[in-house]
């Protein structure tokens, strides 16, 4: 049996692993890996999550069983330090030497860390390994004790910088992103593209700062501050060093083996290096006088290096490497592919820029304009996976280039093409090779009959996940053609969409979960069909969630929002954020009996935070008796209308606000449906209640209301769209009960009205016509259906504490009234929080 | 934080040492959980009729340590039974603890019994 031994246990190393057992052959081979990292190899391309989740085994690659069972020797913790050629051996840290047939250098890069002045200085980090952000999120949490208005800088705009630069943002610092070159992203992008990305991180919270050259890191121990010219300096008290990679190349200089210039273990197309027992692969490789620092390339080096050792031969590494990528920072987008930049006597390009938006895209075409060469997005890369299958298959380009950017002329321009029309050997997922003909014949066998069955088949989307949109829109067409149906079923319990489940619970009359799995599920449902059921019965016959509290959301089920370390937020209505001297002394009162955490919320209201389960009840009485009713800020139901002061004070004020809102909280109130929903109504176009960011809003106008649809805030924000105007206000509320019920009885679940409506075939204008014109002719059965949801309406926490089998639930033990006593708070501004996660 | 998960080992039926009388079968509500405190100790307990069985797990929930799985949603993965942790959803399996939609530890499981109308829940200390 020859022996195998792999230095470095990265991505690259393991991913070598994985295709060389699964090869034909390998059972001859005895392989050994080595990794100085403590853990087993781990996807470093999404590093970043660890700060969300802490999690370190979420990222493995695989666990330390699979090499067990793969009869593969892991050595973590054990780096090789030298490697002899003459005797064909190596030798490690702690002197142990093995014997090699074939060596795989797999040892990635470190950052470049560049040798200003004062670099060294405690709170200067680099941004590569599990023990870095171990070490970052340490830091920045005792800074943020000290001073919470800490500042941090990241060193370098690159990329990684970026994504170092959210990173650090979401440790609670205030970043600052130190660029040397007058732009951001230089290998990637031109100085337009720069300038809207510039823009767009700066209304996201992060400072850029371009064109400073650090000439000193200054503090005595640890960092306070950077400094580039003599009155130009920045504090802050730390920093993320981010200014490029440095190949881990220092076992060849033990062994003589060729290097660039400037690092990196020169390779040739079958990843041998000048010697031919000893492979080089990943960040290490130098590969035409390149080294790649993107996984993709790597993966393929596995993959040639493993076919050579296994003497095919023929597996030679392309000579052309394709480089491009899209940036995983949430909350922008940005991508660049093939050529970004386009040198005139190549070809042209068309730019299109939209500086309110923050929108950027530029498309490099070739003279004859028949082809794509490359291009940059920003802002929107939602084309990015098409074009960059477009150019890398020279695929067909609209005559007009320009529609690529601007879609065709007219209302709703599509988006260029089909993920269908790119050729079957079209490599989809360059990560982990898979191509559209692999895609779609999985389906066309029958071997896979969804996504999830597709991934687990090919791996596909399973490296930097940037193919997804476009796999499932191949697996979706596939299937499709075929003939089978794609629907979202909710769960392996109900095997239908929510609007289909909806319609036979109705026509059943079912009102029970148990009643429902009977009729028409299986097994014992889960915590995905039962509060869409509950969802369901309390739209239909307007239920409390006191009805059945086993089967509600763990919000619905206590009437209140659960929050960090299992106490409950307590959140009383106050109808269009109109409230009494009175009423804002009772919930003083409740709140400092309580000591609660108070806080106005952003939907004019207040909400109380930190209350025991076994309080709620004594809390919620009290309110009660001071004339407050539920908030239902805990379900998936109205939440506010918000108003303005409207023209009751203010001088521009068209109509009494304030007023409508009271009315139209108090109509909809109580009323769940397949996601939050929230209103606004505004007292001129001036628009301070921001009706038109809300699920529906209304805003005074001359002559009666204009009413709008289908906007949010949140995550994807969206304006609402006009559905009828200076209306008044009876025929204002007869639209929006049909708009209300049309949208509950219909949407998927956790669906807002905006996503709903865009994805209503014939938008607003079909909307218009089943709401105003009622082509559908169920206008009248919308109207009683709301009006008895709104006859039906009860104060679910009045019921709660009037009926004691329900209050009997607020307890945090069956056998015992003493309360949870691991719960843990600390002092903030003089109020309390609780105390943070720690794992 | 570690200090909490170790007071919460797995108990064997065989192994069980003393039967705690925690509460009377009424106090549970049909097809959800409560929490039962046994000495330092927070277990969840499942009454779960669909399935005609009664489980118990401890109440801590490995994720973020939170003592809440009592108030979690129950339910079956492919026929085995399970809880999902009111916080972040993530689901384990009743019977043999196991974290089924992620890389969590397995969260320890007690036997119970029901006798007279109360319900006892097993101990090896
Ligand atoms: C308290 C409050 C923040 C504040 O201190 O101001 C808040 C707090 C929460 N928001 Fe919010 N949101 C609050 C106003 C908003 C607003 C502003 C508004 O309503 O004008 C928005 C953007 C507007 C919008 O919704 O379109 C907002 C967008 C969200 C979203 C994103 C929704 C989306 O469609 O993208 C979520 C997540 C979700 O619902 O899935 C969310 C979810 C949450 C949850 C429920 C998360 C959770 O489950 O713990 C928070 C509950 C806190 C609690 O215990 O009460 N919250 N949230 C505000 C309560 C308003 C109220 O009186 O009821
Ligand atoms: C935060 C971050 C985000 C990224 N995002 C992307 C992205 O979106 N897309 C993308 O394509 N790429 C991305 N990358 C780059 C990608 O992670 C690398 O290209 C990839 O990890 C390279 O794999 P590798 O195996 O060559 O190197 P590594 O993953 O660095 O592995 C090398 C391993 O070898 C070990 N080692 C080194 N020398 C020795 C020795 N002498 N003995 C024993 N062990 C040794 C090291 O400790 C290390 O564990 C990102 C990188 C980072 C840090
Ligand atoms: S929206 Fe109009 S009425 Fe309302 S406060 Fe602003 S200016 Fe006044
Ligand atoms: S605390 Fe249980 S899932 Fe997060």
């Amino acid at each position: 049996m020859k022996s195998i031994l792999v230095i470095g246990n990265g991505m690259v190393g393991y991913k070598f692993c994985e295709k060389f057992v699964a090869k034909e052959g390998a059972e001859k081979f005895k392989i050994t890996v080595f990794g100085e990292e403590p853990r087993p190899a781990y996807d470093r391309v999404h590093l970043s999550s660890f700060f969300e989740n802490g999690d370190a085994k979420a990222l493995e690659m695989a666990p330390r069983s699979w090499y067990e069972e793969h009869n593969i020797e892991l050595i973590t913790n054990e780096r090789v330090t030298d490697i002899h050629r003459a005797t064909k051996t190596i030798s490690t840290i702690s002197d142990k030497t093995y014997t090699y047939d074939y060596l795989v250098l797999a040892t990635g890069s470190s950052p470049f860390v560049p040798a200003i002045k004062g670099i060294e200085k405690k709170g200067v980090f680099v941004y590569r390994t599990i023990e870095d952000l171990e070490g970052m999120m340490a830091y920045a949490d005792a800074l943020k004790k000290r001073n919470p208005e800490a500042k941090a800088a990241v060193l370098g705009g690159g990329l990684l910088g970026l994504e170092a630069a959210k990173a650090v943002m979401d440790m609670g610092l205030e970043p600052h992103v130190v660029e040397f070159a007058p732009k951001l992203m230089p290998r990637q992008l031109d100085t337009r593209g720069s300038n809207v990305l510039k823009n767009k991180l700066e209304t996201m919270g992060i400072h850029i700062h371009m064109s400073k050259a650090t000439n000193k890191i200054l503090g005595d121990d640890a960092i306070t501050g950077m400094e580039f010219g003599e009155y130009d300096k920045i504090n802050v008290e730390m920093l993320v060093v981010s200014a490029g990679i440095k190949p881990r190349d220092e076992l060849a200089k033990t062994c003589d083996l060729a290097m660039g210039v400037r690092g990196g273990i020169v390779v040739n197309n079958k990843m041998q290096t000048n010697d031919e027992s000893i492979f080089a692969i990943g960040e290490v490789a130098l590969y035409n006088n390149m080294i790649y620092g993107l996984v993709a390339p790597g993966y393929e080096m596995a993959d040639v290096a493993a076919d050579q050792i296994l003497g095919k031969t023929e597996t030679l590494m392309a000579a052309d490497i394709d480089m491009s990528t899209k940036l995983k920072l949430i909350g922008v987008d940005v991508a660049s592919f093939g050529e970004p930049f386009m040198p005139v006597e190549k070809g042209y390009s068309i730019l299109f820029e939209n500086k309110t938006k923050d929108l950027y895209k530029r498309i490099n075409v070739s003279h004859d304009g028949k082809k794509l060469l490359g291009g940059i997005l920003i802002g929107d890369a939602s084309d990015y996976n098409m074009f960059h299958q477009i150019y890398l298959n020279g695929l067909p380009i609209p005559e007009d280039a320009e529609e690529l950017i601007i879609g065709s002329r007219g209302e709703g321009g599509k988006s260029f093409g089909s993920a269908m029309d790119i050729p079957d050997a079209a490599q989809v997922c360059s990560c982990e090779s898979v191509t559209k003909g692999t895609i779609c014949n999985s389906i066309k066998d029958g071997s896979c009959n969804n996504l999830a069955d597709v991934i687990a088949k090919t791996k596909v989307t399973t490296g930097c996940g940037g193919c997804k949109p476009m796999v499932v829109d191949l697996v979706n067409e596939t299937l499709k053609s075929l003939g089978k149906e794609v629907k979202e079923t909710i769960c392996e319990h109900f095997e239908y969409t929510r609007q289909e489940l909806y319609g036979i619970l109705k026509i059943k009359k079912v009102t029970t979960f148990n009643e429902a799995l009977s009729t028409c599920g299986k097994g014992k449902g889960c915590e995905t069909c039962k509060p869409l059921v509950a969802s369901i019965f309390a739209s239909l016959y307007n239920d409390t969630a006191n009805k059945e509290a086993v089967i509600q959301d763990s919000n619905d089920k206590f009437l209140a929002n659960i929050q960090r370390n299992g106490t409950y937020s307590v959140v009383p209505r106050i109808p269009g954020g109109e409230i009494t001297p009175d009423k804002l002394i009772a919930i003083g009162l409740v709140g400092k009996k309580y000591d609660l955490y108070t806080k106005i919320t952003g939907g004019q209201r207040i909400d109380l935070f930190g209350a025991q389960l076994n309080d709620l009840p004594a809390i919620w009485k009290e309110l009660i008796d001071a004339g407050f009713e539920s908030g239902h800020a805990y379900g998936k139901s109205l939440r506010t209308v918000k108003s303005c002061v409207g023209s009751s004070w203010c001088r521009y004020g068209m109509d009494e606000s304030v007023g409508f809102a009271i009315d139209l909280e108090n109509r909809y109130k109580g009323l769940r449906s397949p996601h939050k929903i929230k209103g606004g109504v505004s007292g001129c176009i001036r628009e301070c209640a921001e009706a038109r960011g809300k699920d529906f809003g209304v805003i005074a106008v001359d002559g009666g209301w204009n009413l709008y649809v289908g906007g949010n805030g949140g995550a994807t924000p969206k304006h609402a769209l006009l559905l009828a105007e200076q209306i008044d206000n009876a025929t204002a509320i007869k639209y929006l009960d049909r708009f209300l019920m049309y949208y509950i009885r219909t949407a998927a679940p956790l669906m807002r009205t905006a996503t709903w409506l865009e994805k209503l075939e014939g938008g607003i204008e079909q909307l218009k016509k089943i709401v105003i014109d009622d082509i559908f002719n169920i206008a009248e059965e919308l109207e009683i259906e709301m009006q008895s949801l709104v006859d039906a309406y009860q104060c679910e926490w009045k019921e709660a504490i009037e009926n004691e089998e329900v209050k009997s639930k607020f307890k945090h033990f069956v056998n015992s009234d003493e309360s949870d006593d691991n719960l843990v708070f600390v002092p903030m501004r003089d109020q309390k929080m609780p105390k943070s996660w720690e794992n | 934080m570690e200090a909490i998960l170790s007071q919460y080992e797995t108990v064997a039926l065989n192994d069980v040492k003393v039967w705690f009388k925690a509460a009377p079968v009424k106090d549970f509500p049909i097809d959800g959980g409560v929490c039962v405190k046994y000495k330092e100790k927070q277990i969840a307990v499942f009454n779960f009729q669909l399935n005609n069985a009664w489980y118990a797990c401890q109440n801590v929930c490995p994720h973020k340590m939170e003592m809440v799985l009592s108030r979690g949603m129950i339910g079956d993965d492919k026929g085995m039974p399970k809880v999902a942790c009111p916080m972040h959803k993530k689901t384990f399996s009743l019977e043999t603890g196991e974290n089924l939609n992620g890389d969590l530890d397995a969260i320890a499981t007690y036997p119970v019994k029901i006798e007279d109308n109360f319900v006892y829940i097993g101990f090896s200390e």
